[in-house]
């Protein structure tokens, strides 16, 4: 039985810089990076030296904690490169193409046909397994943990954000093979939440072995877990799987042909952009493949995800494993003289949830916003403005607060097991004083990890 | 502006890390911040953010301040030269009428709020920025609406250096011991306020610091207040309705003790609902006006930066108190009808800019929904059933602002249960 859900809270932000519905090749890619930063709490485990050759599907690193989990080159090349930081924390993997294509091949087969162990040890073989997050600590998933459920947000809220439909088009086939692979991970059901006001196209609304949940509301209503927690909330001791339509596509792709498919469309937004279109690629492309040319000027910044939630990766980055957008903004690294621009102006350039701004006279108009902090960090004083955003039954200044104080009793009531970093962005982005909320979250899921689970 | 930011850019690196004047970096920075919003950038989390600042949320309450601070100035000047009418007819007589000499009452208004103001602003920025430079950040927007108010809620005869002590001793014991703006448990100008109440009492209450000069006329007439005059606020004379000596503008009412009629009748006669909502009455230099306060309400709730289920809710809890009184009715205060209560004293100027402060208030929404409630009715708990302090406003407010954690303790509580039970039912 579908449910439908409608949302009160929540906050559109208007941003110019849509893509067109029109997909074109990107640029051939030079190398790619796989980054375990994209990964949160995972300890690589390198298994190639800097030149050695390695095929597509074939594995580049594992997971210290749990050597099951491969991580595997998208693409024939060697490898170029380990980049590490602080404390010799490898950063990026990076693999130089070749122009070939050797591939790591596997049997292709029907996942309807397989047993749960089956399709486990074989996603994990091939490398499949990072594409599936797991509720609580939003990360990628245990593969010792049968969940009940699986959430696949049908549609994406975010500012600027791809549209799915789009990107699923005629691969209605494939997303269905992804979602009978995944059937088998869980005792539930797959679910699939759509967007109650969008017909969605064929390919996504024809899915079988799911139910169909709706869901209507401004951003996050796109947010897996947002629907995670109106129609099946994570209690302490329970796990949700969540997987994004693009993967679930590559998933249906590797039980259909038997070999790792990178290939990815990625949507080139934001202001500072021209030609905005949808680009086909391959997974953790550098971004200049996309990038090229297409900027209008040069003080940018270059974001691979979505402006509330994405990564800086600037001009010689690589796309985020799980993305499927950039969005280039223009950098915010100017004085604002305070009457025209800046704190004290009437603030017609600047996007607000609060009434201090004429936002809320001009329901329609696009914003071109930078990335300039509007202000300096401070104690928090203004209440009640998180709330506005925030459509979880969940106190978010109280769970902040349990989290900067570490208290863990009141993290796991005020709800730290239902959330991620990316369900408080916009409460981050309201935030009148300006504290870096996601970094919080990830602190507190950081501490219930090593405390309690 | 050109100009200006160049001197701004040229300045910067010599208050950088490593910079000639590294030291003084947190002033320069507070100074350099007002005339623009800085460079910085996000480094972590979403990459654009909300335009909204401290700086522009705290600007708004200061411009919401301004009829209460312009209407401020007229009536102390008001009410000086209403003294001088009644001991001077010959020269003023005219001026006990609230409208005419504008122009001198205005400037006498001025030149007695402006140096309170000067004071308050010089001391407390002062404490905050020796914190700020200690902390080593620049200074926090806190203090520039504590700044304003505190002027607004003292007598317009208050001794400067008490206000600079008071000051002083509000940000420092009131604040900054928390950890500067956002930390601190209760309302810094009421704490202000409170100091100068308990430390120099004789000089806070009573009747002789409300109308600016009322001592130099008792000096002048000998020590003896003079026939006619009265220092008193309608809120002192409501208090003396409680025991044998019941007193309205000076007239001593003592035939009158028992007829609780007669007496508000005096009252109503003295202070007429009209002009107490006008705020044609003595009082703080802020608080009388409703009609200013109210614009200043306006704002606030327009722009939602003053909660609205907090001043709602004081509002109704002070009605409803003042109307269960009406029903128990043992002495003339009592008797007082309820919404009379809501438009004399502080009652207004706390429930909009007292009560609202987001820092000491209670933070859920039905916290502060009960906040605001509880504290109408213990300002007039206070104001009515302990005559020794006229004006409740003030020690009920600060009562909740301890209380605020507490109440959202209860709050949250209920959304742990709540959230508990979906899995039970499920």
């Amino acid at each position: 039985m579908s449910k439908t859900i409608k949302l009160k809270k929540g906050l559109d932000i208007k941003l110019i810089g849509e893509a067109d519905k029109v997909t074109v090749d990107a640029k051939p890619s030079k190398e790619i990076a796989i980054k375990p930063t994209d990964f949160p709490g995972l300890t690589p485990k390198v298994i190639l030296k800097p030149g050695e050759k390695v095929k597509r599907g074939e594995t580049l690193f594992f997971d210290k904690q749990n050597e099951k989990v491969r991580y595997v080159s998208p693409v024939s090349g060697t490898l170029k490169e380990i980049v590490r930081g602080a404390k010799r924390r490898i950063l990026s993997v990076i693999v130089t193409l070749d122009g070939k294509d050797d591939v790591e091949q596997f049997e292709p087969v029907d996942p309807n046909s397989l047993s749960r162990d089956e399709v486990r040890e074989l996603m994990l073989k091939s490398g499949h397994w990072p594409f599936i997050r797991q509720r609580p600590l939003d990360k990628v998933a245990n593969p010792d943990i049968t969940p009940k459920a699986i959430f696949i947000s049908g549609f994406d809220s975010a500012p600027l954000a791809a549209d799915l439909d789009y990107i699923a088009r005629h691969q209605g086939e494939f997303f269905q093979k992804g979602i009978d692979a995944l059937a088998k991970l869980t005792d539930g059901k797959v679910n699939l939440v759509l967007n109650k006001f969008y017909s969605p196209d064929e390919a996504i609304k024809s899915a079988k072995n799911c139910v169909i949940n709706y869901i209507a509301g401004k951003h996050p209503a796109g947010n897996v877990g947002t629907q995670i927690h109106h129609f099946d909330p994570i209690d302490k001791g329970q796990f949700v799987f969540t997987v994004k339509v693009q993967d679930v596509i590559a998933i249906g792709k590797f039980f259909a042909n038997g070999s790792f498919d990178s290939t990815r469309i990625v949507a080139l937004t934001g202001s500072e952009a021209k030609n905005r279109k949808y680009y086909r690629t391959i997974l953790g492309t550098d971004v200049s493949a996309i990038i090229n040319d297409n900027l209008v000027q040069d003080n940018v910044r270059i974001i691979s995800g979505n402006a509330l939630t994405g990564e800086n990766v600037g001009n010689d980055g690589h796309l985020g494993f799980y993305d499927t957008q950039i969005t280039v903004l223009p950098e915010g690294n100017q004085y604002k003289f305070f009457l025209t621009e800046g704190w004290l102006g009437l603030g017609f350039d600047k996007f607000s949830s609060h009434r201090l701004f004429p936002t809320w006279l001009m329901q329609n108009k696009k914003y071109r916003l930078d990335t300039n902090l509007n202000g300096e960090e401070r104690g928090f004083v203004v209440t009640g403005e998180m709330d506005k955003v925030m459509p979880f039954d969940i106190l978010p200044m109280q769970l902040i607060k349990a989290i900067m104080v570490e208290d863990i009793e009141a993290m796991e009531n005020l709800g730290i097991y239902e959330v991620a970093p990316e369900d408080f962005a916009l409460c981050e982005y309201v935030c009148t004083s300006k504290v870096n909320i996601q970094e919080k979250i990830r602190e507190g899921l950081e501490v219930i990890e090593r405390e309690t689970m | 502006m050109k100009f200006l930011k160049d001197i701004v850019e040229n300045l910067d690196p010599k208050f950088e890390k490593g910079g000639k004047w590294e030291k003084f970096a947190p002033i320069y920075e507070t100074l350099a911040t007002f005339p623009f919003t800085p460079k910085h950038v996000t480094t972590k989390g979403a990459h654009i953010r909300d335009g909204v600042d401290l700086k522009r949320t705290m600007m708004t309450v200061i411009i919401a301040l301004i009829p209460a601070l312009l209407f401020g100035m007229y009536n102390t000047g008001h009410w000086h030269y209403e003294l001088l009418a009644i001991t001077n007819p010959a020269e003023y007589g005219t001026y006990i009428d609230f409208w005419t000499g504008f122009g001198d009452k205005l400037l006498f208004g001025f030149l007695k709020v402006l140096p309170l103001l000067i004071v308050s602003y010089g001391v407390g920025l002062g404490v905050e920025f020796i914190f700020a430079m200690i902390r080593g950040h620049a200074l926090h927007e806190g203090f520039l609406v504590t700044g304003m108010l505190i002027p607004l809620i003292v007598p317009a005869d208050v001794p400067l250096w008490m206000v600079g002590v008071a000051v002083a001793f509000a940000v420092l014991i009131g604040k900054e011991v928390f950890g500067g703006t956002g930390m601190n448990i209760v309302n810094i100008a009421l704490t202000a306020r409170a100091f100068l109440f308990f430390a120099y009492p004789t000089k806070m209450s009573g009747d002789k610091v409300w109308k600016s000069g009322t001592n130099d006329i008792i000096a002048a007439n000998g020590g003896e207040i003079p026939d006619g005059v009265s220092g008193a606020t309608p809120l002192g004379d409501l208090a003396s309705f409680v025991g044998e000596n019941p007193v309205v503008n000076g007239e001593d009412l003592k035939g009158l003790v028992g007829d609780h009629s007669a007496l508000l009748d005096k009252f109503e006669a003295a202070y007429t609902p009209m002009d107490s909502f006008l705020g044609f009455i003595p009082g703080s230099i802020g608080e009388t006006s409703m009609i200013a306060i109210l614009i200043g309400a306006g704002i606030l709730l327009f722009t939602g930066v003053g909660s609205w289920r907090i001043m709602f809710s004081f509002f109704l809890g002070g009605y409803l108190f003042g109307g269960l009184m009406n029903l128990i009715g043992v002495n003339a205060y009592m008797d007082l009808p309820p919404w009379y209560h809501l438009i004399l004293g502080g009652f207004a100027f706390g429930a909009v800019f007292m009560a609202t402060d987001p820092v000491t208030a209670a933070q859920t929404k039905w916290g502060k929904f009960w906040y605001g409630f509880l504290g109408g009715i213990f300002a007039l708990v206070i104001r009515v059933l302990n005559p020794a302090y006229p004006e409740g406003v003030m020690l009920a407010i600060l009562f909740m602002n301890v209380c605020a954690p507490l109440i959202d303790h209860y709050v949250v509580q209920v959304n742990i249960a709540r959230r508990k039970k979906r899995f039970k039912t499920a």
